[in-house]
């Protein structure tokens, strides 16, 4: 079922659990996460320190940690958590649907 | 003189070479990375605070028996060999675990890695805060000129210099005077390049402590009518500090500059289990560049899955002072001298340039536009 307002990003079982992948919608990039506890998220694909996919990286717990110079964000609140990350994450909505299938609502 | 260009390279961070690398999209590039299953990646970027604390609980307890046999030998001619020994398990160690702690990687648990890093930051006289940003921007532009604030030697080499490190005295006294700036609220022109101004307050009050614990030292010797309490802390971090030059010197020099592939501008080095545990693993030179989440215990494994992808690594310490002291000697008269890495037959080709689609889509900043 396609959810009015809401893009389809992958089936549920394609991410890992605690892990995280790339997501690219037009010119945008975005990382859809998932947790241990099965839950799904969704930030910005890009680190707010420099140009680095995201998804490159590792999941520990709540934290993503960028590949390039290990700063750290929670991305279920898009915080910012290690230097030299220091901006926020912009977060976005996620659903699941009784199918399994991931979609994000990204405006 | 550099080839290309028929000038001398302007190093510095505020010089015409930054825009010009800027121009020619090698500022926060697009860099190579060998291709490694991302399964095999997370089971490599996996943290635990096992292997660190034990490295650490032997470190301090090499640091507390060399430094007992100092201590007792002071005054004697044996106090020559005792503090030489202390001084490297001072300041190498100190160097390494500055550096794994900075990345966060070391331990699992995030506040060990900080108390570690300010430890060991104060141990090798570098303000905690400035240097972790420092290294940050050696991360994006390794080895590019103009932009990298930690290339050890520029083209041609100031042997001068490199003499003095020997015992610290170029980049000591540097750091302090920088230090004692922090302490009345100044930062310098060149650290304005990497220091973002929301860590200018955290950097003054660290300055401030460093600075104390320098003058309660200096207190302790005038007390005590002796220099001995500054050989334990405070003096290692100049007399002790060979060993760790020499591994610093070996990790990029006579390699290539301007290039985005770590392959061509980064060393990896076999060594000795002693030189390992010193380094904490970071002879795995080029594995640490590409890959900068994988924790230093795990760097041997990854060595292993990337080897079929990178040059041959150098065969011990000694093999590449002797490259590296033969590549400063022929820059010495040739600056665009440069050392050749072959790959081999399973290997991708080399990255020496963005890509013209790599340089459309970012800005400077090496943003997405
Ligand atoms: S690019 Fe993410 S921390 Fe620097």
């Amino acid at each position: 079922m396609l959810l009015e307002g809401w893009i389809y990003v992958c089936e549920a079982d394609a991410i890992d659990e605690e892990d995280v992948i790339r997501f690219d919608s037009g010119s945008r990039s975005f990382a859809i996460y998932r947790s241990e506890d099965n839950d799904y998220y969704a930030t910005d694909g890009f680190c707010t320190h420099e140009k680095v996919h995201l998804a490159e990286g590792l999941v520990m717990g709540d934290i993503i940690e960028c590949p390039k110079h290990n700063g750290r964000f929670n991305y279920k609140t898009g915080q910012a958590k290690k230097t030299p990350a220091c901006e926020h994450l912009t977060t976005y909505p996620v659903q699941v649907t009784d199918d399994g299938k991931v979609y994000i609502q990204i405006d | 003189m550099s080839a290309a260009t028929g000038h001398k390279r302007d190093y510095s961070l505020t010089g015409p070479e930054r825009l010009r690398a800027m121009e020619k999209g090698l500022a926060s590039a697009q860099w190579y990375t060998s291709p490694i299953p991302r399964k095999r990646l997370k089971e490599l970027m996996q943290r635990r605070n096992g292997p660190a604390i034990r490295d650490t609980l032997i470190w301090f307890a090499l640091l507390i028996g060399t430094g007992v046999l100092a201590f007792y030998s002071w005054g004697t001619w044996w106090s020559i060999p005792a503090f030489f020994i202390y001084g490297i398990l001072y300041a190498s160690p100190g160097d390494s675990r500055w550096h794994e702690c900075g990345h966060g990687t070391a331990f699992k648990t995030p506040w060990m890695n900080e108390v570690i890093y300010q430890i060991a930051s104060f141990m090798v006289l570098r303000p905690a805060t400035p240097w972790r940003w420092s290294h940050t921007r050696h991360h994006t532009d390794t080895f590019i000129v103009g932009l990298d604030p930690e290339i050890a030697q520029p083209r041609p080499p100031v042997w001068r210099i490199i003499l003095m490190e020997f015992l610290h005295l170029y980049g000591g006294p540097k750091d302090i005077k920088r230090m004692i700036l922090h302490c009345f609220g100044i930062v310098d022109k060149e650290q304005r390049t990497y220091l973002p101004e929301s860590e200018f307050r955290k950097t003054f009050w660290e300055s401030r402590v460093y600075v104390l614990i320098f003058l309660s030292v200096i207190g302790l010797c005038l007390y005590a009518g002796s220099i001995l309490p500054a050989m334990f802390i405070v003096l290692p971090s100049f007399y002790g500090v060979s060993l760790m030059l020499t591994f610093g010197l070996v990790q990029h020099l006579g390699l290539h500059e301007d290039v985005l592939d770590h392959r061509l501008n980064t060393r990896t080095i076999y060594m000795n289990p002693v030189f390992r545990f010193l380094y904490w693993n970071m002879n795995y030179h080029i594995e640490h560049h590409m890959f900068p989440m994988v924790p230093y215990h795990a760097l041997p494994k990854l060595h292993e899955e990337l080897k079929p992808d990178f040059p041959k690594p150098n065969r011990s310490v000694w093999e590449t002072v002797k490259e590296v002291m033969i590549a400063l000697i022929r820059q010495g008269k040739d600056p665009s001298y440069t050392i050749q890495r072959v790959l081999p037959a399973t290997a991708q080709p080399y990255k020496y340039r963005p890509t013209s689609e790599e340089r459309e889509v970012t800005d400077t900043m090496g943003r997405a536009l």
